[in-house]
């Protein structure tokens, strides 16, 4: 009976032959009602779950999700968590996210592998470069670190990039943010799922809805392929899918969905022991654990709910690697896939309560939703338990569309779509 | 490379065209027009899982269209000039 995971537990367990490990999270039957339902079994909805029983004590959650969990986004991205953005809302944001997961692993007793190994957004031009300085100048004052480095500074960190004097993205110097890294994705979701379960939460799978049950114009529960359910506080995260949704609960989203790609390498001995992130091809690299070269670009151009992605962009991110890193030119392809990911106007997430009272919202996060897991579930739980914001949500509701108070950081950080 | 229908060119790459939103997205007009009417005209969107009526721009000829397609499969459905009903 290994209950909670250690060196030690490690150790009894190779004595006793591997047979004592249980299941990490149960898989019960739905009940018919529960305080509190979060739609949605990724990262978000699954942090949702576990912060509304560990912050607010509120234990009779299910958590339904139509595939498995961790299946969507959760598993397609890059891994890369960072908090370099530009206003201080986003500021309060991500650096709440960025927190919680350096205390993650010891949090959930369960190692979701951060490796802080730094991340440098590189500057190809003087212009660039002052922008790059606003940007570092930001961060400070915003209480965030960040540095700017010189051409020297981007050499030393990431020796492989293309320095020769013909580069058509030459390094003028970059951003760089020391606390930034990576995370296991998987683990991210199974350690929330494991921990949560141990507080009490149903993690129901394969299980997916397909209408809200309204009374009295409020959300009174939703009905599923596996029978109604019914709750008074019901949270979505569902990342792509939140237009869909929407439609179902009769109101629609600032929202259009697209494929993101993304693609590793065969696995390579160790070349590269940073995030290195070009503004001019869009592209964004690591090396993860096992030694695949992980790479990531901008949006496909066409609104899609199709999990695969298209061939062009695929080519674009390619040809802006290899003008990065010319090294890679004889690295093999091992995987490509695409995540649908939910693009907002502003780049910023809708945290809130929706048009449908009782029915709460935590999307909008486009392509940047991993790095933001651990601070969408606790606002999110924070709205399901108490109904209302707090300061750090409050300015992510939805009514900004209304109000015009955009948070724009497609313009602020300059995130590349 | 998929290829998508201009109604005045014919097949072309994909990467010739660019999206423009939703087909029958009409701009408010007067001076009184509500916040709400506002938002929804500029940001709130159908983003719907299948058929979808869009508006395209073919950018080698500079036209804009209506294309029918499916969000989920790709499939292109339809494709026409605009019609008097639609305002860019």
């Amino acid at each position: 009976m290994t209950r909670r995971y250690s060196a030690l537990s490690l150790f009894k367990e190779g004595l006793a032959g591997q047979t004592g490990w249980k299941q990490a999270w149960r898989s019960p039957e739905p009940k018919s009602s529960y305080d509190a339902i979060v739609i949605g079994g990724g990262g978000h909805g699954l942090a949702t779950a576990y912060y509304l029983a560990k912050n607010h004590n509120i234990t009779r959650v299910a958590v339904l999700e139509k595939g498995w969990i961790g299946g969507g986004n959760t598993g397609r991205n890059t891994t890369v968590v960072r908090s370099n953005y530009y206003y201080p809302e986003s500021v309060e944001l991500y650096g709440l996210a960025h927190r919680l997961y350096e205390g993650l692993s010891k949090d959930l007793n369960y190692n979701v592998m951060l490796s802080q190994r730094g991340m440098v957004n590189l500057c190809h031009s003087t212009a660039e470069m002052e922008i790059g300085a606003r940007t570092v100048n930001a961060m400070q004052i915003n209480g965030i670190d960040a540095e700017l480095f010189s051409p020297e500074d981007v050499r030393r960190v990431a020796p492989i990039y293309n320095f020769s004097p013909d580069a058509r993205f030459p390094v003028f110097g970059g951003i760089w943010q020391g606390r930034a890294g990576t995370a296991r994705h998987d683990a991210v979701a199974w350690g929330y799922a494991r921990a949560a379960s141990r507080l009490g939460v149903d993690i129901i799978q394969n299980c997916e809805i397909t209408d809200f049950i309204v009374e009295g114009g409020r959300c009174r529960g939703i009905q599923t392929t596996r029978g109604a359910i019914r709750a008074d506080r019901i949270g979505m995260a569902v990342a792509g899918h939140s237009s869909v949704l929407a439609a179902k609960a009769g109101f629609r989203l600032p929202i259009n969905s697209y494929a993101l790609q993304a693609c590793v390498s065969e696995p390579v001995k160790p070349v590269l022991d940073t995030v290195v992130l070009s503004p001019g091809t869009g592209v964004y690299v690591s090396q993860s654990d096992k030694g695949e070269i992980v790479i990531g670009g901008g949006l496909d151009r066409i609104p899609s709910y199709a999990q695969r992605g298209n061939l062009p962009t695929l080519e674009t991110v390619i040809a802006g690697l290899l003008e990065m890193f010319p090294i890679f030119g004889q690295l093999k392809l091992m995987r490509q896939w695409a995540g649908i990911v939910d693009v907002v106007p502003d780049s910023s997430p809708i945290i809130g309560e929706s048009p449908l009272p009782n029915l709460f919202l935590n999307c909008g996060w486009g392509t940047g939703g991993f790095k933001a897991i651990p601070a969408g579930g606790t606002l999110l739980a924070n709205l399901l338990a108490t109904g209302k914001h707090n300061d750090i949500s409050r300015p992510f509701d939805l009514n900004r569309f209304a109000s015009g108070r955009l948070i724009d950081e497609a313009a602020g950080s300059g995130i590349a779509h | 490379m998929q290829l998508f229908p201009c109604p005045f060119c014919g097949p072309r790459d994909e990467t010739e065209f660019h999206y423009g939103g939703d087909a029958g997205n009409v701009r408010p007009d007067g001076a009184d027009v509500p916040i709400d009417r506002w938002a929804n005209y500029l940001y709130l969107r159908g983003n719907p899982k299948g058929a979808a009526r869009e508006i395209w721009v073919h950018m080698t000829c500079g036209e804009f269209f209506v294309m029918e397609r499916d969000t989920l499969s790709h499939k292109v459905l339809s494709s026409a000039e605009l019609g008097g009903e639609h305002t860019i």
